[in-house]
């Protein structure tokens, strides 16, 4: 039963879907299943303060008395007891691709990680299964004071207290089952802190790749921007596909400090066996700008809401999204906010995709909290659906508790129209490639919003989409 | 043989005779204009030349350059050199028209077309058609005034160098001088490629700079009358009526 929820026809994915033989004696494995016995076990090879092992066994604790959220997707394909939360290769990690194992060096080098470091980014962190297996940031970038690092040394390092202070206070424990799980078995991930008034010029990247089969993906994204600064952030996902389920159930916690402006851009395209739960939010203070810049491609089901709570007067918020939702997906996506401040305000643009069947749910929720006057608020969703087996539902929830907000809030569902496909087709289009443009078009306000190669990434993932039909 | 040859075609729309038996051919380089009352069936001619999916074929031939066009998709006929200036261009956002035109002219000619060759094609195309710079990276026709949009099919045709071209109302909506720019759009076609024309049109200014061969009068899904240039002037003076009621048979 559990293994026919993932009986999905797939397409050609080779870029994405080459799988490495993990079987070797390179890789350490934990046993599957969610025991205290499995916990201590990770909190030992992470080498924890005391502090952070009782933390994962509280967390353990509340993860087997908190329920399943009664809405969203069906997920009894996904069995705890046959995922292994921690998969790891014995290697250290390294700060220069050269010394990088070669297979998985392979890996990151098939999906053109270390030539965009190369060649567009100031840092770049790449983890594979459980682990970081390379960190690097540029020096001039390092210079400003700019820490990007992973997790695990930085919470034993200089930044100790603040990682304290703040991992798992925006997300707790007691969120939901699966920021309980997190906090459990919770392993790599990466550490960013910008210091007052820095400016880096270009983004930081950590791509996550998820190689092993049967396993969980549990990585903490820890980002600070300080009063005044800027920081664009992009993360990338991908994983090859199994017939077994596998499990993401990452944690991005972002602090934006007064003026300060983060970015966070994602680009996920995890195998269509993925069960991806993951959970980010940010909190912004006075002035504050955070925007969210968001492509879903991948998984069996997602639910994912990336959240901000708008604390500080006049912060700011800004959601561009979309979701494609073909044959076997079920992902119900979306943003909320919590608006607290005075006169802060938010734009949320929401589009999805739907085809062969798959379903695309936008869920969103809107609360102006009752000292948040003059909050203004404007949220459009649209979806676009290839035929008419897919479905794409809108689910949004608003819960105003003061009488001077602006809230403006447009859905649109929409098909191909036949006539387009025909004007494309008269200009020498094939019927194909005319669909594919129309849909690339659809997206267009969320690919404007990437930087180039991830723009040309996605839409190279609309086509590869498309061209499974 | 001539470019274009249609045989007895008729065409259904929703299970609708809409064309009933039209014959009619196009030589290389040769100017037709189709005219005719609202709803005779000149669009649907248009866009069944062109392959549009709802257009059914009931009986007849297409035959261009010698090809039988009839089973070929509207890619396959626009590679084969035909093109259609449609009467209500389609929006399409988050497509460039500089994008779009240039995807346009790689898939017909099969080359990768240059960056900064096909860029100076294109200023000077809509340089000559008037067009703002500025339209070349916006969403193709979308917010286009009508006028706009009908410059933006010419301004396709001159870039994609058809072999016939098909100008459906064109000149529909356009002011005075808009008429006279597209006009001259349609000159420079036909100078630079010898190309062929079949203008769908209710008003002779458009044709007022233009050689035109030969004069159609479509009523009711038929041809009623064929002649030359001087048809023009007869339809202008007395309208379509005295052609009415050879729709009849
Ligand atoms: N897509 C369509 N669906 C239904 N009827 C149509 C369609 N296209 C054309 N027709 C009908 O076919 C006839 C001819 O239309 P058309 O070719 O647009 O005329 P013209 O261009 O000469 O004004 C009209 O009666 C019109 O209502
Ligand atoms: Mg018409």
């Amino acid at each position: 039963m559990a293994d026919n929820r993932q009986a999905v026809q797939d397409i050609d994915r080779s870029l994405y879907d080459f799988k490495d033989d993990e079987s070797g004696q390179e890789f350490y494995r934990i046993e599957e299943g969610l025991t205290e016995d499995i916990v201590l076990q990770v909190s030992e090879e992470k080498n924890d303060p005391d502090w952070m092992r009782e933390f994962r066994l509280k967390c353990l604790g509340i993860y087997d008395q908190t329920e399943m959220v009664p809405w969203g997707p069906a997920i009894d394909g996904l069995d705890m007891g046959r995922i292994a939360t921690y998969v790891r290769h014995k290697g250290e990690m390294k700060t220069d691709w050269a010394d990088v194992p070669e297979e998985i060096k392979n890996t990151f080098e098939r999906l053109g990680i270390p030539q965009a470091e190369r060649e567009s980014l100031a840092g770049v962190g790449a983890q594979y299964d459980s682990e970081l297996v390379y960190h690097n940031v540029r020096e001039e970038v390092a210079a400003q004071g700019v820490v990007y690092t992973d997790l695990e040394s930085a919470i034993r390092g200089e930044y100790a207290e603040m990682i304290r202070e703040h991992f798992m206070h925006l997300v707790p424990p007691t969120d939901h089952k699966f920021a309980a799980l997190h906090g459990a078995v919770w392993s790599g991930g990466s550490f960013v802190y910008v210091p007052k008034g820095v400016k880096v010029e270009i983004p930081l990247q950590s791509y996550f790749r998820l190689n092993a089969k049967g396993a969980g993906q549990f990585e903490h994204t820890l980002i600070i921007v300080d009063e005044g600064a800027d920081l664009h952030f992009i993360e990338g996902c991908s994983a090859p596909k199994y017939n077994v389920a596998n499990l993401h159930a990452g944690c991005v916690e972002l602090y934006v400090a007064k003026k300060a402006r983060l970015r966070y851009s994602t680009i996920e395209n995890w195998s269509k066996n993925m069960y991806n739960l993951n959970t980010k939010r940010a909190i912004v203070e006075e002035d504050g700008v955070m925007e969210w810049v968001s492509g879903s491609f991948g998984s069996a089901v997602s639910f994912l809401y990336p959240s901000t709570i708008l604390k500080g007067d006049r912060s700011r918020m800004e959601y561009t999204g979309i979701t494609f939702s073909g044959a076997g997906q079920n992902l119900d996506t979306g943003a909320k906010v919590v608006m607290q401040g005075e006169d802060t305000s938010c734009v949320i643009s929401s589009k999805s995709i739907a085809k062969d069947g798959g379903i695309g749910t936008y869920r969103s929720s809107v609360i102006v909290g009752k000292n948040a006057r003059r909050a203004k608020a404007s949220i459009s969703c649209d979806s676009l659906m290839l035929d008419s087996r897919s479905r794409s539902d809108t689910i949004p929830a608003m819960d105003i508790r003061t009488n001077d907000a602006d809230i403006g809030h447009e859905a649109r569902i929409g098909r191909i129209s036949d006539e387009a496909v025909f004007y494309l087709m008269s200009r020498g289009i094939p019927e194909a490639d005319a669909r594919a443009m129309i849909v690339s078009g659809f997206a267009d306000s969320v690919s404007k919003e990437l930087p180039l190669e991830y723009a040309v990434e996605m839409n190279n993932l609309i086509k590869l989409e498309m061209s499974g039909g | 043989m001539a470019l274009l040859e249609i045989n007895d075609l008729s065409v259904a729309v929703n299970e609708k005779r809409i064309l009933q038996g039209i014959t009619l051919s196009i030589g290389e380089g040769e100017t037709h204009v189709l005219m005719g009352p609202n709803g005779a069936g000149k669009s649907t001619l248009g866009l069944s030349l062109m392959g549009s999916p709802g257009y059914v074929r009931e009986s007849g031939t297409i035959l261009f350059d010698g090809q039988d066009l009839t089973e070929l998709s509207a890619d396959k006929r626009a590679k084969a050199g035909i093109f259609l200036s449609f009467q209500n261009p389609i929006e399409v956002p988050g497509v460039s028209l500089s994008s779009f035109i240039r995807n346009a002219i790689h898939e017909q000619t099969g080359q990768p077309v240059k960056l900064f060759s096909y860029q100076k094609k294109l200023a000077a195309a809509m340089e000559l058609l008037s067009m703002d710079p500025s339209y070349a990276d916006r969403d193709l026709n979308v917010g286009f005034s009508g006028g706009e949009k009908k410059k933006a099919e010419i301004l396709q045709m001159l870039l994609l160098q058809p072999r016939l071209a098909i100008l459906d109302e064109t000149d529909s909506g356009l002011d005075v001088d808009a008429v006279r720019t597209v006009s001259q759009g349609v000159e420079a076609y036909q100078e630079s490629r010898n190309g062929a024309l079949l203008i769908i049109t209710h008003s002779t200014r458009i044709l007022e700079s233009l050689h035109v061969d030969r004069v159609h009068i479509l009523v009711k899904g038929r041809i009623v009358r064929t002649g030359d240039a001087s048809l023009i002037e007869e339809i202008n003076r007395n309208g379509f009526e005295q052609f009415i009621q050879d729709g009849d048979r």
